[in-house]
């Protein structure tokens, strides 16, 4: 495909006037012209808000009133210092691993569960649109009610199934609190990793299949060599995607349990919701938030390290 | 050996071979209903809860299908005294989700025709560039645009929520709209403008009318999302002037947390707009999600 510039130039009729240096320069200025207002509002709403976190890192600065004063590094090294901060992580990377590697896991089976015709597949292929679509704040709410600790779906299920012997607070026990909002996320955010992958599956020609197994390839080598290099492009952008989303996660876990019980659901972002307005201190805030940031982008770099040497993204 | 043993081995492994094919239908719809059962059972639970009469949700033990329903709750939302804010959250989150949609389709259209047409050694770059602003938190930049907004005076208000969205919208929208770009054929615009027709003219004769799907596809994404988005909206938005449902559920939960079944009324009016549009929309969703995952 010739590029649109070369080619008006190249192959243009010759009754058509020859360029002038104005139409030359207007045609070099059109593109930027085009992107300037997506380029304003990437450097206008995020670029420079983002310069300014870094900033207010600096200072110790309350979230109403002017006084600020500048304390240098002391709100970055502060971060590494608190056990508080370092929970925080902790608490990221279990809800990230978690619910990434239970969405992988789901995802995939059940995108390869549906890649075969059966009577109803097409039925559940649509039906995945349903949690996917879902608002999360709805989500949120509708699994916090099904983990009601009196009244809840949950209970009542496992105590008349005879799993349970009475009922429990799931959301307000320390270390399986954060575990039930991870099932609450999975139940959501599995089916985008079914559909990418569901995409990925069919774009695999059945005639690759066919001459593996003609060749005498097992299950398993027609998997290894053929379905998994075919899905890998998929995989890779669906563990992206999410990684991103998980990582930076807060509305689930304000609406299901506030951070708590005892700060063991505490995030990244919902600290520095917790600092900025909350307790009110800006700069602690902005400090954490930067590192927040931080934390994703060395995330996001190794990704792109991976689809960029598996040629996807280049 | 014999025929008639070769006949009766091959019978035998035609029988093993169909009871095979019979186990593998029945455990294909043991798994396709389990699935359903997964996928469907909290939504239809939510669903019940928001008809089932509040006693019946605080029985214990639970009675799943309640005796009669009551369609109470809903009337509450659209026409009572204590669905008033929730009606000014409809209508903030609608007018949110229109006003940041359009402004960032008009820019993502421009920027994703750029990129799409021009050939530039920036390419690449520009398009990591939205690639990461539209994968920046919101924690990266929500400290600073509150204290932007405020001093603005454009806290609560729906333009400035709106502003703001335009901060992941925009990115993405380019990102999907540069796929839909690049799949339409150069040469159709080139031909136009052989033809006599001016580069405008090719734009909105030619590529306008074919990129149809991404723009469905685009607005489609834009309204989903800026529907769903929440930690801007709980930190912009403080009254009835602009708070947006999403805030509104989160609060309707707090305050009325007697009425389970009122919650869950709430929960399925947020989440009628965006269910309806995503399954009408069906194969542009789909379009959508992988517009983004194999091209760059």
């Amino acid at each position: 495909m010739g590029p649109l510039a070369d080619v008006s130039e190249s192959t243009a009729p010759p009754r058509r006037n020859p360029p002038r240096s104005g139409r030359g320069l207007r045609r070099a200025a059109l593109p930027w012209l085009m992107l300037l207002p997506a380029l304003a509002v990437v450097g206008g709403v995020v670029g420079y808000p983002f310069f300014r976190t870094f900033y207010l890192g600096f200072f110790n600065a309350p979230l109403l009133g002017k006084a600020r004063t500048f304390l240098g590094l002391a709100n970055y090294l502060h971060a590494f210092q608190t056990q508080e901060f370092r929970a925080a992580v902790v608490h990221t990377l279990h809800f990230t691993v978690g619910s990434i590697g239970l969405e992988l896991v789901l995802g995939v089976a059940v995108a390869l569960f549906l890649n075969r015709p059966f009577l109803g597949q097409r039925f559940l292929r649509a039906l995945l649109i349903l949690p996917l679509a879902l608002p999360t704040v709805v989500n949120a709410v509708m699994w916090r009610w099904i983990y009601n600790p009196e009244y809840g779906a949950l209970n009542a299920l496992l105590t008349q199934l005879h799993v349970l012997p009475g009922y429990r607070t799931w959301l307000g026990t320390p270390g399986l609190a954060m575990n039930m909002i991870i099932v609450g996320d999975v139940w959501k955010n599995f089916t985008l990793v079914a559909l990418l992958v569901l995409a990925a599956l069919q774009t695999i020609p059945v005639e690759l299949h066919d001459a593996a197994r003609v060749d005498g390839a097992s299950g398993f080598q027609r998997m290894r060599f053929i379905t998994l290099p075919g899905i890998r492009p998929a995989l890779l952008v669906a563990l992206v995607l999410r990684t991103v989303e998980a990582l930076k996660v807060f509305d689930i876990i304000y609406v299901m349990t506030g951070g708590g019980p005892a700060s063991s659901t505490k995030t990244l972002s919902f600290m520095v919701y917790q600092e900025a307005f909350s307790f009110l201190k800006l700069g602690t805030a902005a400090a954490d938030a930067f590192l927040t940031v931080a934390l994703i982008m060395v995330f996001v770099g190794i990704y792109i390290r991976l689809l960029q040497s598996r040629g996807v993204a280049g | 050996m014999s025929r008639a043993g070769m006949r009766a081995a091959a019978g035998r492994a035609r029988g093993a071979r169909r009871r095979r094919a019979g186990l593998e239908a029945v455990a294909t719809y043991a798994g396709a209903l389990l699935l359903a059962a997964f996928i469907l059972a909290p939504f239809v639970w939510l669903l019940i809860s928001s008809i089932a009469p509040l006693a019946d949700l605080l029985q214990r033990p639970l009675h799943w299908i309640p005796p009669h329903a009551t369609w109470e709750r809903y009337r509450t939302i659209f026409f009572g005294a204590d669905g008033r804010e929730f009606r000014f959250a409809l209508r903030n989150s609608a007018l949110v989700a229109s006003v940041a949609t359009s402004i960032s389709l008009v820019a993502g259209m421009l920027g994703a025709y750029a990129l799409s047409r021009f050939p530039s050694r920036s390419r690449t770059g520009l398009l990591y560039l939205m690639l990461a602003t539209y994968m920046t938190p919101p924690v990266a930049i929500l400290l600073p645009i509150y204290l932007i907004l405020s001093r603005l005076g454009m806290l609560n208000t729906v333009i400035g929520l709106a502003l703001v969205y335009t901060s992941f919208l925009t990115p993405f929208l380019t990102w999907i709209l540069k796929g839909f770009f690049d799949s339409i054929p150069v040469e159709l615009e080139e031909s136009a403008m052989i033809d006599g027709a001016t580069r405008v003219g090719a734009l909105g004769r030619v590529t306008l009318p074919l990129s149809l799907p991404g723009v469905i596809t685009a607005v489609l994404f834009g309204v989903i999302l800026a529907w769903d988005e929440f930690l801007y909206a709980l930190i912009f938005t403080s009254s009835v002037a602009a708070k947006t449902l999403p805030v509104a559920i989160s609060e309707f939960t707090s305050r009325h947390a007697v009425d389970y079944g009122l919650m869950a009324a709430g929960g399925i009016v947020a989440a009628l707009p965006p269910l309806i549009l995503a399954f009408a929309l069906q194969r542009y969703l789909i379009a959508g999600l992988t517009a983004g995952s194999v091209k760059g």
